[in-house]
């Protein structure tokens, strides 16, 4: 499963990035985020679940960051 | 001079909109734009207008009009007829219910929670120009409770709103919501689950917007209504008088606090509805308002609060 970290990267960048990275992606493929605390956390799933795809699960961490589970989904 | 002088249509004047500015002959003319969204024809048009028949710029106003400045009266009906071909109309001034403002509402706004473009131009349509026979009347829709166009300080603000409601089995226990809610209305529960505490709700959608799986949903949407603000020289907060007021009752509910306000305003001279309220008590306008609104109108309430701007040790 392919890990994207977008810790330190901030909104809306972080969204973008994880597009980019979804795009390449085949429907049905599964990819972990790794996401800050705060406002990237509020708002990048929000965005990807907008785009269609699917969030499978979201998880804080004890270092505090987040994980991010979508499965991509487009078209 | 009177033969070059051509014939003006004073009736353009009544319903105001014309400004007398510094300079002779010259006015300040103030365009009727509800909740400051401007198709671009039309504001190709005013474009044309203003450098036809105005001075270097236009002024964009507080409460999104566009103000044409430095137009010769003698240019009021050409002015009026060309902006007309566009469907645009003149603003008013004066004591009556003014153009409402609204934010850019929920279409393309994520944070919006209810259609206050919509809402805007129906007051607009509506109830526009209405004489109120005492002061001005101002109007604001907000579409969430961020509420960027400061509706509290509107003789009547209106204010997005949703309650919430959690389906359980949908949650995923990742606490974002919990997290996310300003004003801790939401607690971690012996499930993991967020338990909600309404009284603390302000129904700003925030757990909704930000839940990844819509665990969360709206229980109800509709509008707050603050009602007796205004700012200017003896600034005054709007109060609570109604929740979730659905949109399609907007306007009459303005109808109702309008038909109040001239009532009670009676013999009070030029006196806005905010010092109405606070002469004659909450209890009088909430009584009014359950009559017709009783799903709506709050239990009680507060008269609007005055805020001391004049505080301070001047030197």
């Amino acid at each position: 499963m392919q890990l994207i970290d977008l810790r330190g990267v901030s909104c809306p960048t972080n969204f973008v990035k994880a597009k980019l990275v979804l795009e390449d992606l085949e429907n049905g493929e599964i990819v972990q985020i790794l996401l800050d605390d705060g406002e990237p956390v509020k708002n990048v799933p929000r965005s990807l679940q907008a785009d269609g795809h699917k969030l499978i699960g979201l998880q804080q961490t004890s270092e505090g960051h987040y994980i991010l589970e979508v499965e991509k989904n487009e078209e | 001079m009177s033969d070059t002088t051509p014939k003006i249509d004073l009736s353009n004047l009544k319903a105001g909109g014309f400004i007398k500015q510094r300079g002779k002959d010259l006015f300040t003319v103030r365009l009727r734009v509800p909740g400051g969204r401007m198709r671009i024809e039309r504001l190709k048009r005013i474009a044309e207008v203003a450098g036809k028949y105005g001075g270097e710029f236009v002024h964009l106003s507080v409460r999104q009009s566009i103000e044409l400045i430095d137009i010769n009266f003698r240019h009021f009906d050409a002015v009026v007829a060309e902006l007309g071909e566009a469907g645009q109309k003149v603003a008013s001034c004066g004591a009556r219910i003014r153009v409402p403002v609204a934010c850019g509402g929920c279409e393309y706004n994520p944070n919006g929670l209810v259609d206050t473009q919509k809402s805007a131009l129906d007051v607009d349509e509506k109830l526009f120009g209405t004489p109120t026979g005492h002061h001005k009347f101002k109007v604001a829709f907000a579409g969430c409770p961020f509420d960027c166009p400061k509706s509290a300080t509107n003789d009547i603000g209106f204010q997005g709103a949703i309650l919430p409601v959690l389906n359980k089995t949908e949650c995923i226990s990742c606490g974002l919501c919990t997290k996310s809610c300003v004003p801790k209305a939401l607690e971690i529960g012996a499930d993991k689950k967020p338990e909600f505490i309404s009284e603390k709700c302000i129904w700003c959608g925030d757990c909704l917007k930000v839940c990844p799986t819509s665990a969360w949903s709206e229980e109800k949407r509709g509008y707050t209504v603050r009602i007796g603000g205004k700012w200017g020289r003896n600034p005054l907060v709007g109060t609570l008088f109604a929740t979730f007021l659905p949109e399609e009752q907007v306007v009459a509910f303005i109808e109702t606090v309008l038909a109040w306000y001239r009532e009670k305003a009676e013999t009070r001279g030029r006196i806005r509805l905010g010092d109405v309220i606070i002469a004659e008590g909450v209890r009088s306008l909430l009584d009014r308002l359950r009559k017709e609104y009783s799903d709506h109108v709050v239990a009680d309430t507060i008269p609007p609060q005055i805020i001391a701007t004049q505080t301070g040790i001047q030197s």
